[in-house]
């Protein structure tokens, strides 16, 4: 089985662009399942399951990092999407905070940006951009195709070996060569390794403890005008 | 080199197919598409600009010189033989202009040409076109829309430098539009634009007419329209004249448009 692993900041057009995939990836054959993996609210497991009759699931990472939770749950993902039968498992996280990557070797890493965030996005999103092996680039009608190439440029500044696929997820327009990347991938194969290391995630913020300040928190903390430091109980 | 440019025909928003299969484009011609607000030029343009390979609603394909576009055309700009320049009036980049230009002229580097000639250039173009200078450390975001038009128009034409030009709607742009048609038609490129002025229109070798997201016909320029066109452009100076006045508050004396409708 193939794994590909979407990633991108909220509304640019993940769910859209997977969506187009999916399709086109059910014309050829395939037998596709879907993972969401989000903080609070998703819905997209229902669109694509009444959409296409595909197996989906959802997990809410509430307290924990999405793709801490990605890490977590993909061994039994992959489990499921086996026992389904299916050839192909897509797995939409909504990384928020830009440190990590859930993008596993052996598997495609997708990232989704759009091309109305701005010139310096691509310096801020972190490995969620440079692990990616595809980048799409949504909402290029909405700007001059010389804003188009320079935010390309700009992606390529951050990520050299990143494949760039301009896309509009409205229509499906610019998908194949996704597709084409997707039906490329080996299957995976046993003991997935996360392709970036995550930063570290056993913070009392990580699990819960909403204080401000880091007098109120214990493990690794840091404070304005120091470096990180462990803090015991 | 690029020689030609060819569109095949499609089908419409309700599916029909094109009445007009193919359209070929040869180096120097000038066309425009006419049609209907919201009857599909801007998507046609598009097609153009994505090099449509049945891959769009639309359906229809783009051949250069007779053949499929390589994909390098699509996936590097410094290969990319089109510039679009787009209705939009405002930049969403929050860059400052010379910095923004100095970046697209390293994407677009064509040989041979230096990045900072380029942009003094562009700047210079821009500046021809729009009645507020345009600075380098102005960011893009503070533009105006005349403005905007303008060094959008000066980096297709400066920095992009390529043999086909897509113009969309260049008249609603606040620019001086006599000019812009001067220093375009100055250059040896396939320029195609979609226009509602009968200017831009009458200068072009031929009008593509769309309707419903179809290219129902094709009209030569014919010989009673060329001699029209001199007046058309005559009035349209006159025009111009006034909508200057009125810009910067003089009074109208009623006889300027004495001798242009005869």
């Amino acid at each position: 089985m193939k794994i590909a692993i979407c990633s991108g900041p909220p509304t640019t057009g993940k769910t859209s662009v997977l969506r187009h995939a999916i399709r086109k990836l059910i014309d050829k054959g395939e037998r596709c399942a879907f993972l969401k993996i989000d903080v609070q609210f998703a819905e997209e497991d229902e669109q694509l399951a009444a959409e296409f009759g595909i197996p989906t699931r959802k997990v809410y990472s509430g307290e924990l990092c999405p793709d801490h939770c990605s890490v977590m749950v993909l061994g039994d993902a992959i489990q499921w999407a086996d026992e389904n039968d299916c050839t192909i498992l897509l797995v939409e996280t909504a990384g928020l905070c830009l440190r990590c990557a859930p993008y596993v070797d052996g598997g495609l890493g997708i990232c989704v940006l759009e091309a109305t965030s701005g010139m310096n996005l691509p310096l801020k999103v972190g490995p969620m951009l440079s692990l990616a092996d595809v980048t799409v680039v949504t909402k290029g009608d909405l700007v001059s195709q010389a804003e188009r190439e320079v935010f390309r440029a700009r992606i390529q500044d951050v990520a050299p070996m990143t494949q760039i696929r301009e896309a509009n997820a409205l229509y499906g327009i610019g998908i194949d060569p996704l597709v084409e990347a997707i039906l490329e991938t080996p299957d995976a194969h046993e003991n997935l390794l996360l392709r970036g290391s995550p930063p570290v995630g056993t913070c009392t913020i990580c699990v819960g403890k909403k204080e401000v300040g880091w007098q109120a928190h214990c493990g690794v903390v840091r404070a304005l005008d120091n470096q990180n430091y462990y803090r015991g109980q | 080199m690029i020689e030609s440019i060819t569109i095949i025909g499609g089908r419409g928003k309700n599916g029909q197919p094109e009445p007009v299969e193919r359209i070929e484009l040869k180096m120097g011609n000038v066309a425009s598409i006419v049609g209907p607000t919201g009857s599909g030029k801007t998507t046609f343009i598009n097609d153009i600009e994505m090099f449509a390979d049945a891959d769009t609603p639309s359906m229809r394909r783009v051949l250069i010189n007779g053949e499929r576009p390589p994909r390098e055309f699509r996936n590097d700009p410094s290969k990319n033989p089109i510039a679009l320049i787009t209705q939009h009036t405002t930049f969403l980049s929050d860059l400052p202009v010379g910095e923004f230009l100095e970046a697209h002229a390293t994407v677009r580097a064509a040989s041979g040409k230096h990045p900072d000639d380029m942009i003094e250039r562009t700047i210079a173009f821009a500046n021809q076109l729009t009645g507020e200078p345009v600075g380098l450390d102005v960011r893009m975001t503070e533009l105006s829309g005349g403005q905007t038009r303008a060094l959008l128009i000066a980096d297709a034409t400066v920095i992009c430098d390529t043999p086909i030009v897509l113009l969309d709607e260049v008249e609603n742009a606040g620019i001086d539009r006599t000019r812009c048609l001067e220093l375009l038609r100055m250059q040896r490129k396939v320029f195609i634009f979609v226009t509602h002025d009968p200017r831009i229109a009458l200068l072009s070798d031929f009008r593509i007419v769309i309707a419903e997201g179809r290219v129902m016909k094709i009209l030569g320029t014919n010989a009673a329209e060329r001699q029209l066109a001199t007046k058309v452009s005559r009035l349209d100076d006159v025009l111009s004249r006034l909508r200057d006045k009125l810009r910067v508050g003089q009074a109208l004396s009623g006889d300027e448009l004495e001798g242009t409708l005869a």
